[in-house]
């Protein structure tokens, strides 16, 4: 019970905050709906990101900060190459550059400090988001580009039955809501069904007992790298897709931390709900909480969701430092 | 051969612990503080001031702050700009609000408020380390930089949300040039410099580099982790809130909130990497390095006859520093300052090979 | 072993043992089901040398780790100076005057050999951040004396060469001598030395010897120490503790324990 009782502190916390937008909920439900998908329209993208983040670290144990903008990356080459070849070519080749990056990154930066501690890789892998930064815009070109994936941008009405006046929601975000979930999908699949899955499993566990039964880690490191790669070519296509591709540091590469720091460092379900706690707590907070601090502090405008999920991460490192879904760390003298 | 300690003994305990036992040392310091206070003056232009001496001077103020808590004792911050911008701020509303305030009254005060801020912020990194402790201080920037953006209180409630300061008065000697400007952010720097050289070999110092290396060890001997910690902060912060002030009213004249957004807050964590963590001098090299460096890229291939348009400057600036700091994470997570050292020792034997 | 002849010497001088410093009473330890130890009492006199033996596993560490509050035990009290103790910490435990040494050493590799032992001096330092900052007058004072205090310490280690070393670049012998003289910095009236002479060669076990011999014979000091060499132990201890599988098993003077059966047993490996 005692061990039980931080999380209750924290629901308890959280469904008080809860309850202004709960109340204007109450008034106006579609409304909230609407707030509540958009909220989990924008979790799913950063779920997508700190999918990547979770496999390579489950797989080799490195903390790969540089995930963020190796997405925006992606992104950026997948849409200047589609201005020149169908979409499909440049996606594929887009996988191509993420997997080579991926491997350069983690030859050349990652594994010289393998033994290092988080903080290090975090303030390389800064160093590698700062270069690809320079890099991408010398490449590339520092405009806004688009990646069409041939879905209507323009928003629909759905569920005019149920609420009033129906619910607002973009065809995109639905696109890319579908991919996530199908993408997970697949990925438990392969990590429960295949063999290679089980593989990399393995090598999760423990290095050194998976190569005494004869798995071949640099085969294996491969393929998650590779798997990693595809998982942010599709996020970076849904990103780019739904706001556009421009580096922006403090959004994609800094935002996974508050991410796995919900779901856990080790755990896929946890990526995938922290990314969602956050994207709906976000939205939830700018737009309900907003407007009551604005009125009470009398302040000049909204802008909680750049702090809100740091903030959030902050009191559950406080309370539960591994996350809703890790492993808990015993420290021993 | 001419940098030796030879027959430079020491017959006290009192001359061994001098901040500079080297004789030679002391000459060269002697030199460079004559030659910065008198010569510089003279031999500099206002633009040297402008974009390179006096931000350069603020900077090295500022990583020698963030140096103080992450180099000597450990605990990171990325979010050490949010302290500038609450020093920056709470000069603003000191001068502002209380007649006749002198500013370098306004000044000690700010930096007393930055530092309760700081060690408020600090509270954290009694339970969490590392990583995790990069989440406590990336909230404490975004939330003070959201703060500072909204609470209208902050900014004298102007409309456009951003504050601009008066030419500043120092008991009747006016800041209204460069040069002058340069004079008084040298004093200020040099004397806050030799406070934190005898912190750091004070029992302090000693304490807060034992609770980086080995913080279970640290506690068996006495060293309380909460007193260390907190004061680690507290100083840190005490020094970034004096830069913040002094880089909005020194420096910049006036300002918006962004000013002191995430990008300078990983900018000092670049200068205290690439200069050398847990080197006061080591502050130093990294700032002059991240504030001439996309000046230098700025003017130097004009001037050699391949021009770079601004934006790809820019772009290569990211691209050098990115380099550079896995480049001495991996290599020499000591930075410019040890190798700088390694050469003042082949300097010991030059011209002799050994 | 040819520090047996000193030490019987420094016996026969008579060192006067003196009341009762360290009570441990049924002491329990256990770490989510493993019993590190089990009911374990002994109490330690002033100025005596006291030994904790037994084969690996025994609880020997952990024994040491809740003396000085590294671990608090789930059963028991600890009495130290009379004043039953109750979930100390570390650091109180040492401004009660408790210092130790580690097993793998636990040394600032950051910093040099006189920086290291001076942390020693940490708590005795009083001068205040500003104090400290402005350094000229009362900081530097105090500096000075406890510097002239390190100092005799490394005198009587015989590190003096290697003071502005930093430990890193030290042989694992000379790093145990930072080591313990970080602890004897804290002037402490009990020292806790954890397997002190491991990894030594026959030269540096003799060296160490007389450094804990001398620390015990000129300051008086209080020492309870875990060592698998049973020469040493022999030699220099007045009392033993023998644990096994977190039990004590013996306790008495090294013949006493010497001759005991349940000990022999533990140590041939006999199966109880």
């Amino acid at each position: 019970m005692k061990r039980h009782l931080p999380i209750i502190i924290l629901i308890a916390a959280l469904l008080a905050g809860l309850a202004a937008p709960l109340a204007t909920g109450a008034s106006a439900p579609g409304f909230f709906v609407e707030v509540l998908l958009g909220g989990l329209m924008a979790g799913v993208l950063y779920s997508l990101v700190a999918l990547g983040f979770v496999l390579i670290f489950k797989a080799s144990g490195v903390f790969n900060f540089a995930q963020g903008a190796m997405v925006l990356f992606a992104a950026l080459s997948v849409a200047r190459m589609a201005e020149v070849m169908p979409l499909w070519v440049a996606a594929l080749l887009g996988v191509g550059i993420m997997v080579l990056l991926a491997i350069v990154v983690e030859r050349v930066v990652l594994r010289p400090l393998v033994n290092q501690e988080g903080v290090v890789l975090l303030m390389a892998t800064l160093g590698v988001s700062y270069f690809l930064d320079g890099f991408g815009q010398s490449v590339w070109g520092s405009d806004i580009y688009e990646i069409n994936l041939g879905l209507s941008k323009a928003p629909v009405l759905i569920l005019r039955n149920v609420f009033q006046g129906g619910i607002l929601i973009n065809k995109d975000d639905v696109a890319a809501a579908v991919v996530a979930v199908l993408l997970v999908v697949a990925l438990a699949l392969f990590f429960q069904k295949t063999a290679t899955g089980r593989a990399l499993r393995a090598v999760a566990d423990d290095h050194q007992a998976a190569q005494s039964v004869g798995i071949p880690l640099n085969r294996i490191w491969v393929i998650v790298w590779s798997v990693a790669g595809v998982v942010a070519v599709v996020a970076g296509m849904m990103w780019g897709s739904k706001l556009g591709v421009q580096f922006s540091i403090s959004q994609v590469a800094l935002k996974a931390l508050p991410v796995v720091i919900l779901g856990g460092f080790t755990s896929i379900p946890g990526a995938i709900i922290g990314g969602l706690i956050i994207g709906v707590g976000e939205k939830m907070a700018e737009v309900f909480l907003g407007p009551v601090m604005v009125r009470t502090f009398d302040l000049a405008g909204g802008g909680i969701e750049n702090w809100f999920a740091y903030v959030l991460a902050l009191l559950f490192l406080l309370v539960r430092p591994e996350g809703l879904f890790g492993e808990r760390i015993i420290d021993r003298v | 051969m001419f940098y030796r300690e030879n027959g430079q003994f020491k017959q006290t305990y009192r001359q061994d612990e001098a901040l500079l036992p080297i004789a030679q040392d002391r000459i060269v310091m002697l030199a460079l503080l004559v030659f910065a206070f008198v010569g510089v003056p003279f031999l500099a232009s206002n633009y040297l001031f402008l974009s390179i001496l006096n931000p350069f001077l603020i900077m090295a103020l500022a990583a020698i702050g963030l140096n103080l808590l992450v180099g000597y004792c450990g605990q990171i911050s990325i979010g050490h700009a949010a302290f500038m911008s609450v020093g920056a701020y709470a000069a603003y509303n000191l001068m502002l609000r209380v007649p006749n305030l002198s500013f370098l009254v306004a000044l000690v005060l700010a930096g007393l408020i930055a530092a309760l801020v700081g060690m408020l912020f600090g509270i954290p990194s009694l339970r969490i380390k590392g990583l995790y402790l990069t989440v406590a201080t990336l909230a404490a920037q975004f939330f003070i930089d959201w703060m500072f953006a909204r609470v209208k209180w902050f900014t004298g409630y102007q409309s456009s949300g951003s504050v601009s300061t008066p030419v500043l008065d120092l008991f009747g000697w006016q800041l209204d040039s460069p040069v002058k400007k340069y004079l008084f952010l040298l004093a200020v720097v040099t004397v806050f410099t030799l406070l934190a050289r005898n912190l750091v070999r004070g029992h302090v110092g000693r304490a807060w580099m034992a609770i980086r290396d080995m913080d279970v060890a640290a506690e068996v001997i006495g060293i309380r982790p909460v007193y260390a910690k907190l004061t680690a902060f507290a100083v840190s912060s005490f020094y970034v809130g004096v830069a913040g002030a002094l880089w909005g009213f020194v420096y910049l004249g006036s300002w918006e909130p962004l000013a002191f957004n995430i990008n300078m807050s990983l900018d000092l964590l670049f200068m205290i990497i690439i200069g050398g963590m847990g080197s006061i001098l080591g502050s130093y090299f990294g700032a002059l390095f991240i504030v001439a460096l996309p000046i230098v890229l700025d003017r130097v291939p004009a001037w050699v006859g391949a021009p770079l348009s601004t934006a790809m400057a820019s772009h290569l600036a990211s691209m050098i520093f990115g380099t550079l700091i896995v480049f001495f994470l991996i290599v020499e997570p000591h930075g410019l300052a040890r190798l700088w050292a390694i050469g003042k020792e082949k300097l010991r034997l030059w011209p002799f090979p050994h | 072993m040819s520090a047996q002849p000193q030490a019987q010497e420094m016996i026969a001088q008579g060192r006067r043992i003196g009341e009762v410093l360290l009570s441990v009473e049924e002491v329990s330890l256990s770490f989510g089901g493993v019993n590190a130890l089990t009911d374990v009492s002994f109490e330690v006199r002033e100025h005596e040398i006291r030994a904790i033996i037994g084969p690996n596993g025994a609880g020997k560490s952990s024994m040491l780790n809740v003396i000085n509050g590294v671990y608090h035990p789930q059963k028991g009290t600890i009495r130290f100076l009379g004043q039953p103790r109750h979930d100390v910490d570390t650091h109180e435990a040492a401004a009660q005057g408790i210092a130790r040494t580690f097993q793998n050493l636990a040394l600032f590799k950051g910093m040099n050999v006189l920086d290291n032992i001076m942390t020693g001096r940490n708590l005795r330092m009083k001068a205040g951040l500003l104090a400290q900052a402005i350094r000229f007058g009362r900081a530097e004072r105090e500096e000075l004396e406890h510097r002239a205090v390190v100092e005799r310490i490394i005198d009587f280690l015989e590190i003096q060469a290697y003071r502005k070393t930093p430990v890193g670049r030290l042989p694992y012998g000379l790093q145990k001598r930072v080591d313990l003289g970080r602890a004897l910095a804290m002037e402490p009236r009990l020292l806790l030395l954890d397997e002190p002479m491991a990894g030594m060669n026959v030269e540096e076990k003799q060296d160490m010897c007389r450094f804990v011999l001398d620390v015990n014979d000129q300051f008086g000091t209080t020492i309870v120490l875990i060592e698998h060499d049973m020469g040493v132990v022999m030699d220099i201890s007045d009392r033993v503790i023998v644990l096994d599988y977190g039990k004590k098993i013996g306790d008495g003077t090294p013949d006493e324990v010497r001759g005991t059966q349940a000990v022999i047993d533990a140590y041939l490996g006999v199966s109880h």
